[in-house]
């Protein structure tokens, strides 16, 4: 029967001769028939440049402009069409030896000998008009023209952060950036990346074997256009930013203000920083590795959002306010205090001299660690709680709610947690449910485990003017248009702590600039509330901290201030928060003695700052 | 009688000949594809032509290495072979590298081997033995059944590791079961289907049912009206209708948006050169540039210095095309149709109905990537990454497509006895 089938052949043997035959036709068409493939015959090639968009452009939030581009260029190379290069000579144009060019070569060849490589990344516009002109030399290489970005003011370099070449990673990941490419790294340019980028286009151009332009491919049919990226408006005020480290000269520190009602982030003064425009272009390299390798002043490292500090007193509002809540505490409560709190065993928790018993506006007033002792074990001991640990637990849910021991969730990248220390954290260190309220009583005076960010400090600020709520923190108020919001943040957080316990807090807050711990704050026309704030700490010298907002009502500002190893909150941190707050409600600061003590007062190269004597009317804390 | 006659006792010279011949052609291109001033020892390992050098010497051992094993071992092992290679396909699922999206490699050395080139060939022993089995008539609907899955359980495992291209491959041996017995119309279906497809997504949908119901209307017109014809007309054009449309469905909705992306590129839907587009034009202008003469070996430029990484892969073709012209493209093409022919007309000369049916699928396994791979390099066939037999880079398929071929060679030079 297999017989029958065997002419079958001649079917199998057609079809395969008529795709052979069709594929001959369509070999015929393609090479001889139609031109529409050949390029000519010159050995042209094809060379697809990139056509790179304008970065989006930053503004403060007045409409000054911050952050802005320049035009630079690069020069492309394509090893594989590099053909007897005159080397001498455009090492000669390049300011670089034969052995950095031969060093390039290598690199670029090792990466693709047939695609386009960095050869010399952003020449200035100067440079480029002397290279152009003998590009033809070289075959082989172009230039493609970048942007720079440039910084009007020089300030806020943590803020703003910094682009660069997207790494090997990147690109692996996304596959919009190619090798080139740059990608925002840190800071607002790096959480914004998308907006900011623009969309790349392309342009396929012919060049021919000297390197020469012959137009567009095809009429520029297959051609993209760039988009050029959105711009952003800040909620950065530049002045007040300026200001702020002008302030801040010499200090270790931060100093964080936020508008409470938007969460906008006013300014953010990390102390030391550097000029933002060290980290831009081809300087950027070298720049950064020698601000890296500075560990004594550390300016990379930004303190605003990666600092994390012991709230000290700053805390006690905390406490006044959750003790309220639990219900435990009452603007009545009065404690005495006989220079401190006994912790039983002939120890104590120090405290300074002050008139005794004190309420509970009188307590922020003068700042009692006894108070808020007594405070903290009220709540933690509380009868309703069946242990320790549930009672410490509801303690914790209650104050993480003010943002702390958590990332806020601002718009800069590198934010830190804090530390709200967990129950398991006591059962390590003491044992299984082996810790009382009088194990963790430093917890009340902001000292022990607890560790908090100089941003969530200023959120606490706002919070507390609120009576009760806050706005995620953010730097971009709009994206793209001034008056559109910045829809992330527009989430009212609530704290579990109720408005109406609020009032006397803020009353306790403004006495304490009027007539206690942080009278240098006072500010003739505005009412100020604050509260000084002293963080022992291992590394030497206490921190100053201060935090305060103004005016008391429907405030404009919400601030802190830390500096670090200055002693007293009120020797340092208190003056600049004042000065901070004067600059931005008035525009002007007339304290110039004062303003003038704070600039140059030098806390990182160990002289003693002058301010310290004659300071008898401050009150430790 | 067997006995001291040597391994190159009345091998088919022609085919062996050929065989080397475009072996040859495809280290010339490869060499050309990859050339550079920097690299220019024709013995270079760093470098694919030097690669692909030791390829072909290790290939010419294992054809020898077949040409000395008894030609009865592959009918009797068949199974066991089959057997093998079905589960290093599943094997290489769990245990294989990935390469290009597809995980079918395993990693030895610094080399992988890709076991769904070899599975094609102990498929074809497979499905050879079976068909070569005396009470096996397609006719019957169990050896149907059975010579399917012998066709589509290694296809299936295959198309699991992402590698669709190879998958389809293993389609091809409907040629087999044609010249088995099977039904004209199945073979027809593989010609009609696509190109029914095809017009699915160019046409509008108004103007492909009126096609249909026409070409319906023609076939009733000129059928003898009988019932039974009618409602196959009926049936086939419902099953036409049905097809058109679930076509559509899955090319937008069930296929990956990179295959999707081909198959507009190919139907000239998507003019993204950037994106998929860029391979076929790409190709295009290369095998375009090259014109009559070519540019001469070497002098390619296309292929040189924009080109895809593939250009010494499934894009070799281009390299052909652009440096020796219509010339030596149309010289490649008619070698291929030389070899398919000689095998066919070889295959017919066998006595056993396995050597037979074994030759069949050694042509249209080499037939297929051919087609598919000089259709795609020429914009009529959708990108799919199968290589170009013999001629591109790569030890795995060549080797496999040596062993496949050689293995009919010794068949061959036996085929006056009775297996």
């Amino acid at each position: 029967m297999e017989r029958i089938y065997a002419d079958r052949k001649y079917i199998i043997i057609g079809f395969f001769l008529l795709i052979g035959i069709v594929y001959l036709a369509r070999l015929f068409y393609v090479q001889i028939l139609v031109d529409k493939y050949i390029l000519s015959a010159n050995n042209n090639v094809l060379r697809y440049v990139t056509q790179y968009p304008a970065r989006g452009l930053v503004f403060d939030r007045n409409g000054k402009l911050l952050v802005y581009n320049e035009a630079a260029y690069d020069l492309m190379v394509i090893p594989r069409q590099v053909k007897n290069p005159d080397t001498m000579a455009l090492c000669h144009l390049l300011g670089i030896d034969r052995e950095e060019f031969l060093n390039r070569m290598e690199k670029a060849s090792s990466y693709s000998t047939y695609r386009p490589s960095i050869f010399e990344a952003q020449i200035t516009r100067d440079n480029y008009g002397f290279l152009e002109e003998k590009l033809f030399l070289f075959p082989g290489f172009y230039v493609q023209s970048r942007t720079l970005r440039k910084y009007t003011y020089k300030v806020a370099a943590h803020s703003f952060g910094y682009i660069g070449e997207a790494s090997p990673e990147v690109i692996e990941k996304n596959s919009y950036y190619r090798p080139g490419d740059y990608i925002g790294i840190n800071g607002i340019e790096k959480s914004y990346e998308d907006i900011l980028r623009g969309k790349k286009g392309m342009k396929i151009r012919v060049f021919d074997v000297l390197n020469r332009d012959k137009g567009s491919f095809r009429d520029g049919r297959y051609d993209t256009t760039s988009v050029a990226g959105t711009n952003l408006y800040s909620s950065i005020d530049a002045e007040l930013q300026e200001y702020g480290e002008l302030l801040m000269t010499n200090k270790k520190g931060s100093i964080v203000a936020i508008e409470p009602q938007t969460g906008e982030i006013l300014c953010i003064i990390t102390s030391p920083s550097y000029d933002p425009n060290l980290l831009a272009g081809n300087i950027r390299r070298k720049n950064y590795t020698k601000l890296l390798q500075d560990t004594v002043y550390m300016p990379l490292f930004n303190r605003a959002l990666m600092a994390m500090y012991p709230p000290g007193s700053t805390f006690k509002l905390v406490d006044a306010l959750v003790g309220q809540q639990e219900g435990v505490l009452f603007p009545e409560t009065r404690y005495g205090c006989q220079g401190g709190f006994p912790l039983g065993n002939g120890k104590k928790v120090g405290c300074h001299p002050h008139p005794s018993p004190l309420d509970l506006v009188g307590a922020i007033q003068i700042s009692c660690n006894a108070y808020f002792c007594r405070v903290f074990k009220s709540i933690i001991d509380k009868s309703s709680y069946s242990s320790t640990r549930q009672a410490y637990e509801s303690w914790r849910k209650e104050v993480m709610s003010f943002g702390f021991g958590k990332k806020l969730g601002i718009d800069i990248p590198g934010e830190l947690n804090g530390n709200i220390p967990s129950p398991s954290y006591y059962d390590k260190y003491h044992g299984l449910n082996r810790w009382r309220s009088m194990t963790i009583i430093s917890l009340a005076i902001g000292q022990g485990e607890i560790g908090i960010t100089p941003m969530q400090l200023a959120n606490q600020a706002a919070l507390i003017s609120n009576r009760g709520w806050y706005y995620t923190p953010h730097v971009i108020r709009a994206i793209g248009r001034k008056d559109s919001l910045n829809e992330a943040y527009n989430v009212k957080h609530k704290v579990l702590v109720d408005e109406r316990y609020f009032e006397v807090v803020i009353e306790g807050m403004a006495d304490v600039v009027t007539g206690g711990t942080g009278r240098v704050a006072q500010l003739d026309s505005i009412v100020i509330c604050g509260k000084t704030g002293t963080a022992q700490n291992p590394h030497g010298k206490n921190h100053s901290l201060f935090i305060a907002f103004a005016p008391r009502n429907n405030a404009k500002i919400a601030i802190s201030v830390v500096v670090e190893n200055a002693g007293t909150g009120a020797l340092w941190a208190a003056p600049i928060a004042s000065l901070m707050i004067e600059k931005y409600l008035n525009r002007t600061v007339k304290r110039k003695e004062l303003e003038e003590r704070m600039v140059s007062g030098n806390l990182i190269n160990g002289k003693q700052p002058e301010s310290e004597r004659g300071q008898g009317n401050i009150l430790p804390d | 009688m067997r006995e001291d006659k040597g391994i190159f006792y009345r091998i088919d010279w022609v085919v062996v000949g050929l065989y080397l011949t475009l072996v040859f052609i495809g280290w010339l291109n490869i060499y050309a594809a990859v050339y550079n001033d920097t690299h220019n020892q024709i013995a270079d390992l760093s470098q694919k032509y030097g690669k692909q050098m030791i390829f072909i010497l290790a290939a010419i051992l294992l054809a020898m290495g077949i040409l000395i094993i008894d030609p009865k071992f592959f009918s009797q092992f068949a199974w066991f072979i089959y057997g093998f290679f079905l589960f290093m396909l599943v094997i290489v699922i769990f245990s294989g590298r990935e390469v290009a999206g597809s995980k079918g490699w395993f990693a030895i050395g610094g080399f992988g081997i890709q076991p769904a080139e070899f599975a094609k060939m102990a498929t074809v022993l497979a499905l050879a033995k079976y068909l070569g089995t005396l009470d096996v008539s397609l006719a019957k609907f169990r050896s149907l059944v059975i010579a399917s899955a012998i066709i589509l359980v290694p296809a299936l495992v295959v198309f699991l590791q992402h590698d669709t291209g190879s998958a389809i491959v293993f389609l091809t041996l409907v040629i087999v079961l044609y010249r088995a017995g099977l039904t004209g119309f199945v073979p027809l279906a593989f010609i009609v289907l696509p190109v029914l497809g095809i017009l699915a997504l160019v046409l509008p949908k108004v103007v492909l049912v009126a096609v249909l119901l026409m070409a319906a209307g023609g076939f009733y017109f000129f059928s003898n009206r009988k019932l039974r014809t009618n409602l196959l007309i009926i049936a086939a054009f419902m099953g036409a209708l049905g097809f058109v449309f679930s076509v559509d469905y899955s090319v937008n909705h069930i296929l990956e948006p990179h295959q999707r992306n081909r198959i507009h590129v190919l139907l000239g839907q998507d003019v993204d050169l950037r994106g998929a587009g860029y391979n076929v034009n790409q190709s295009l202008i290369a095998i375009g540039s090259g014109k009559f003469f070519g540019k001469g070996f070497l002098q390619g430029t296309q292929t040189k210095y924009n080109f895809v990484p593939e250009q010494s892969t499934d894009f070799i073709f281009c390299t052909v095309g652009e440096e020796w012209g219509f010339l030596g493209s149309a010289v490649l093409v008619i070698l291929y149709m030389g070899l398919f022919i000689r095998l066919i007309l070889m295959a017919e000369r066998q006595r056993s109905r396995f050597s037979r049916l074994y030759g069949y699928g050694v042509a249209s396994i080499l037939f297929f990537h051919f087609a598919i791979n000089i259709g795609m390099t020429l914009g009529l066939v959708p990108v799919i990454g199968i290589p170009l037999p013999y001629v591109s880079y790569g030890g795995s398929s060549l080797w496999a497509f040596t062993v496949l071929l050689f293995i009919f060679i010794r068949q061959d030079s036996y085929h006056y006895e009775l297996v």
